[in-house]
C-alpha cells in the first residue's frame, strides 16, 4: 500500500476562499478535503495554512554551467523550503538555454529536483540577441516562457518578429523581457541616483528599464503577443504596465522581494550582496512597487534568485556579479511589507504565476480531490531572523541578514511527497 | 578613528584636529633630518591597483619620516598576481604583520571592502570616483595655510566633478570647514544627483569667475570626449578652463589650485599654473605632512603624542633613505586615471 498522508488541523486558502479543513494526499493527488480525516502519516498543520504550493517564474538555478554557484538540485531545496512546488529555471546558463537539447538536458537533471522544475527557452541564439531561437522546437517540450534574462532583447524589430512568431505556435506562450536598454543602462552598477553620485559608482537610470517596459508594450499591442514584464523595479514602470494592463493589454507583470524592501541606500556599505540588476532604487520606487503588487497592476512575486559564490562577491562592488538569493526568504519578505491579505499574497506567489507560466493544470490550482498534490503549509505569524549562510544554496548571497520577517513555510508536499517537513528539507 | 575611508565621515573637530597635526609635521618636514621615531616598529603597506607614483611617494615618504617599515604592492606593476582575488590579496598582505594598509583602487569602495576583511588599519589612497581623504586634507591644509580658515571662503571647483574622486572628497572636506562650494561645469560632468551635496551649481565659469576666492581646477580627461560628455577639447577650454585671460580677472588674494597632474593648455593655461597665487606645488608638497598626521593619528596615538616632534632629530636610525626629491612634482609621474 502506498503511504497516505494528511496535511491536519490547517485553514485551508486557495482562489476560492478558505475553510478550514484537514487534506489528504495519496500517490501524488489530493485524494481527500473535509474535517477529522486520518492517513498513514499526519502532519501537524495546526495555526497554519495549508495552500496551493508558490510558484516561481524567475529562478536562477545555474545548471547547467555554474554548478559551483548552485545546481537543479541545491536551487529546488532553497524552492522548497521557500514553499514553491514549481521555479522556473531561467535560461542564461552556459550553455543557455536556446535549444532542445539544452531543454532535454535541464529536464532529465530536473528529475532529481525537490519540486517541478520548468527550464524556460531563451528568445535568441545563444540569448545574443542577433536572431530567433527555435521557440516551437522548445515548445514542443513543454516550454512556455522564454526570455533573454540578463539583458533585455535590444533590436526593436527582432523584438517584434519574436511576439509575431510566438502568437502563431500551436502552444500559448508567454515572452518574458528583462527590460533594460543596454545603451542607456551601460556601465551602471546601481541605481543612478542620490546614492550612485555619492558614492562615486556609474549608475543605470530609471529611464533604462522604462524605454523598453513602453517599448514592449508597444509591440505587444502591435502583435497580439502575451508578454510578461521581469522584475519591474521603477514608479514609471509600474505606471506603465498599469496603463497598458488597463487598455486590456495581455501584459502580466512581476516584482521582487527586494524591490518590495530594500533602496540604494542599502549599497552605501560597498557590499555587492546588495548588487543586483535591476538595481536597488528609491523609497518612491520601493512604494510604487509595492502599491503595484496591492493594486494588482504586477500580478505576480517572483523571486529571481541568483546565487553567485562569496568568491565572486568577494570583489569591489562595480567588480561583482548582480544578484541576490531569494526563494527561501520571498514568502517572509512578502508578507512581512504587503499589508494584504494572505490569499492575496499567495495569488501573487501561486495561482497567478501558475498561470502566466501555463502550469495551471499542475500547480496554484484548487484543494481539492483529485488534483496533483503540489501544497505549502505557512505559519502566517512566524516570526524569524534570517541569519547569515543560512540557506541551502551552494552560494551565501542574502541581502535580508539581520532581518526579522513574518511568515515562515512550516511543510512542503511537492507531487505528493513531503519534500519539507517542520521547516526541514527532506532529501 | 580606526580606518580613514572617506571624507564624509569626517567632522569638523576631526579634521581640525589632522590639520592641528600636520601642522607639526610640517614642522618636522622643515629639520635638517626630518625624521621622528614615533612609529618604530610598525609598518605600513601600499596596496596599489592603479599607478600612481605620486599618492604613493608622498605615503611612503610620510611613513618613513615617520620611522614606520613600508612594503609596496603595486598589482599594476604585477608584483601582486592579478587573478588574485582583492580579498585574497588584503588577506596576504596582512598576514605579512602589517598595521595600515593604504588602498588605492580602480574600485569606488575597494578599500571600504578591504576594511571589512581585515584587522589592519586601512587608509583610502583614492578609490575609483568615490573619495580621496588624504587628498581634501591636503587641499585644506593647503587653503588654510593660505588664507588662515575656510570659514567663509567661496571656493569653484571647475571641470569634470562626475568622475573625480578629488571633487567628491574636497566637497565634504571645504563645505565642513565652513566654505562656500560652487560646482562649474557642464551637465554632462555633474553627479546625476546632488541631494545632499552642500553645494551650488553653475554651468559657465565666467558666470562665477568674479566672486570666488579659490579656483580649483580638475582635470580633464582625453576619454570625455570620445564619452560625448564635451564635444572638444577646444570648446571645453572655452567654456572650462583658466586661461590666461580669466586668471587676470581673478583678484590679487585669489588661490589657484589642481590635483595634478595637469594638462597645461586644457584646464589650466601654462600662465595660471605658474602664477603666484597658485599654491600647486604646495599641495604636493603638504601632502606628506598630511599622510604623517593620517598615519600618527591611526597609528600612533597610544599616548605617543607627546614625543611628537621633541626627540626626533637625534634619533639614530637616520633618514638617509628619505628620497630627496618626494616634496616636488615629477615629471616622470604617470598617474594614470583619474586625479
Ligand atoms: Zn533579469
Amino acid at each position: 500500500m502506498p503511504e497516505s498522508l494528511v496535511l491536519k488541523g490547517g485553514r485551508v486558502v486557495e482562489q476560492a476562499g478558505e475553510r478550514v479543513a484537514d487534506v489528504v494526499v495519496s500517490e501524488g493527488r489530493i485524494v481527500a478535503v473535509g474535517p477529522d480525516l486520518s492517513a498513514d502519516r499526519v502532519l501537524d498543520a495546526g495555526g497554519c495554512v495549508v495552500a496551493p504550493g508558490l510558484v516561481d517564474l524567475h529562478a536562477h538555478l545555474r545548471q547547467p554551467g555554474q554548478e559551483e554557484a548552485e545546481t537543479i538540485e541545491t536551487g529546488s531545496r532553497c524552492a522548497a523550503l521557500g514553499g514553491f512546488t514549481a521555479v522556473v529555471a531561467m535560461p542564461n546558463t552556459t550553455p543557455a538555454i536556446d535549444s532542445a537539447a539544452v531543454v532535454r538536458e535541464v529536464q532529465e537533471l530536473a528529475r532529481a529536483a525537490l519540486c517541478a522544475v520548468h527550464p524556460a527557452g531563451a528568445i535568441t541564439v545563444g540569448r545574443a540577441g542577433e536572431r530567433l531561437a527555435p521557440l516551437a522546437e522548445m515548445a514542443e517540450l513543454g516550454v512556455r516562457l522564454f526570455t533573454d534574462d540578463g539583458t533585455g532583447v535590444q533590436d526593436d524589430l527582432l523584438m517584434r518578429r519574436a511576439m509575431e512568431y510566438a502568437v502563431g505556435l500551436p502552444h500559448d506562450v508567454v515572452l518574458a523581457q528583462h527590460c533594460e536598454n543596454a545603451e542607456l543602462a551601460a556601465g551602471g552598477h546601481m541605481h543612478e541616483g542620490e546614492w550612485s553620485s555619492r558614492l562615486g559608482m556609474a549608475g543605470q537610470p530609471s529611464e533604462a528599464e522604462e524605454a523598453m517596459v513602453a517599448r514592449d508594450i508597444a509591440l505587444a499591442r502591435l502583435t497580439g503577443c502575451r508578454v510578461h514584464m521581469q522584475h519591474m523595479s521603477t514608479a514609471g514602470s509600474v505606471a506603465l504596465v498599469a496603463a497598458a494592463r488597463a487598455s486590456g493589454l495581455a501584459i502580466s507583470a512581476e516584482a521582487t522581494p527586494h524591490h518590495l524592501l530594500l533602496t540604494h541606500a542599502a549599497c552605501a556599505s560597498f557590499d555587492p550582496v546588495f548588487k543586483v540588476n535591476p538595481p536597488l532604487r528609491t523609497e518612491e520606487d520601493v512604494a510604487a512597487v509595492r502599491r503595484g503588487v496591492a493594486d494588482g497592476a504586477l500580478d505576480v512575486i517572483a523571486t529571481d534568485h541568483a546565487p553567485h559564490t562569496p568568491d565572486a562577491k568577494d570583489e569591489p562592488f562595480d567588480q561583482a556579479p548582480p544578484g541576490m538569493l531569494g526563494l527561501e526568504f520571498a514568502l517572509g519578505v512578502a508578507l512581512s511589507v504587503l499589508d494584504l491579505p494572505l490569499g492575496e499574497v499567495l495569488a501573487r506567489m501561486s495561482w497567478r504565476p501558475a498561470a502566466v507560466a501555463g502550469l495551471a493544470g499542475t500547480q496554484g490550482g484548487p484543494v481539492e480531490p483529485g488534483r496533483p498534490a503540489n501544497l505549502c503549509v505557512i505559519d502566517p505569524e512566524a516570526s524569524w531572523t534570517v541569519e547569515a549562510g543560512a540557506t541551502a544554496s551552494r552560494s551565501r548571497n542574502i541581502p535580508y541578514v539581520g532581518r526579522t520577517l513574518k511568515g515562515r513555510v512550516r511543510h512542503t508536499v511537492s507531487a505528493g511527497e513531503p519534500v519539507v517537513v517542520d521547516g526541514v528539507a527532506q532529501r | 578613528m580606526r580606518h580613514l575611508l572617506d571624507t564624509a565621515s569626517l567632522d569638523r573637530p576631526a579634521i581640525e584636529e589632522l590639520l592641528t597635526l600636520t601642522d607639526s609635521f610640517v614642522e618636522v618636514s622643515g629639520r635638517q633630518i626630518p625624521k621622528v621615531p614615533a612609529l618604530r616598529g610598525r609598518t605600513v603597506a601600499s596596496l596599489f591597483y592603479e599607478d600612481s607614483t605620486r599618492t604613493r611617494l608622498s605615503f611612503e615618504t610620510a611613513a618613513k619620516r615617520l620611522s614606520a617599515d613600508t612594503m609596496t604592492f603595486s598589482v599594476s606593476t604585477s608584483s601582486v598576481n592579478k587573478g588574485e582575488s582583492l580579498r585574497d590579496t588584503a588577506l596576504t598582505i596582512e598576514a605579512m604583520g602589517v598595521d595600515a594598509v593604504v588602498v588605492r583602487h580602480r574600485s569606488a569602495g575597494a578599500p571600504h571592502r578591504v576594511a571589512s576583511w581585515i584587522d589592519a588599519q586601512v587608509i583610502n589612497g583614492g578609490d575609483g570616483w568615490h573619495d580621496h581623504p588624504t587628498q581634501a586634507l591636503l587641499d585644506c591644509y593647503t587653503l588654510r595655510q593660505r588664507l588662515g580658515g575656510l570659514d567663509g571662503v567661496r571656493v569653484a571647483i571647475v571641470g569634470d566633478v562626475k568622475h573625480s574622486r578629488v571633487a567628491r572628497g574636497d566637497v565634504h572636506a571645504f563645505a565642513t570647514l565652513g566654505a562656500e562650494v560652487t560646482l562649474v561645469a557642464p551637465p554632462t560632468l555633474l553627479p546625476p544627483s546632488l541631494a545632499g551635496w552642500p553645494v551650488r551649481v553653475a554651468h559657465r565659469l565666467d558666470d562665477v569667475l568674479d566672486e570666488v576666492d579659490v579656483v580649483y581646477l580638475l582635470r580633464m580627461q582625453q576619454e570625455r570626449m570620445t564619452e560625448a560628455l564635451v564635444p572638444s577639447l577646444r570648446e571645453y577650454t572655452a567654456g572650462y578652463g583658466l586661461t590666461r585671460a580669466r586668471a587676470g580677472r581673478l583678484g590679487p588674494d585669489a588661490v589657484i589650485m589642481h590635483p595634478g597632474p595637469m594638462n597645461r593648455g586644457v584646464e589650466i593655461a601654462p600662465e595660471a599654473a605658474d602664477d603666484p597665487r597658485a599654491v600647486i606645488v604646495d599641495q604636493v608638497r603638504n601632502g606628506v605632512a598630511v599622510r604623517m598626521a593620517v598615519l600618527f593619528r591611526l597609528l600612533g596615538a597610544e599616548g605617543r603624542t607627546g614625543s611628537l616632534g621633541a626627540d626626533a632629530p637625534t634619533d639614530t636610525d637616520a633618514p638617509a633613505d628619505t628620497p630627496a626629491d618626494a616634496d616636488a612634482p615629477t615629471d616622470a609621474d604617470k598617474e594614470s586615471s583619474r586625479a
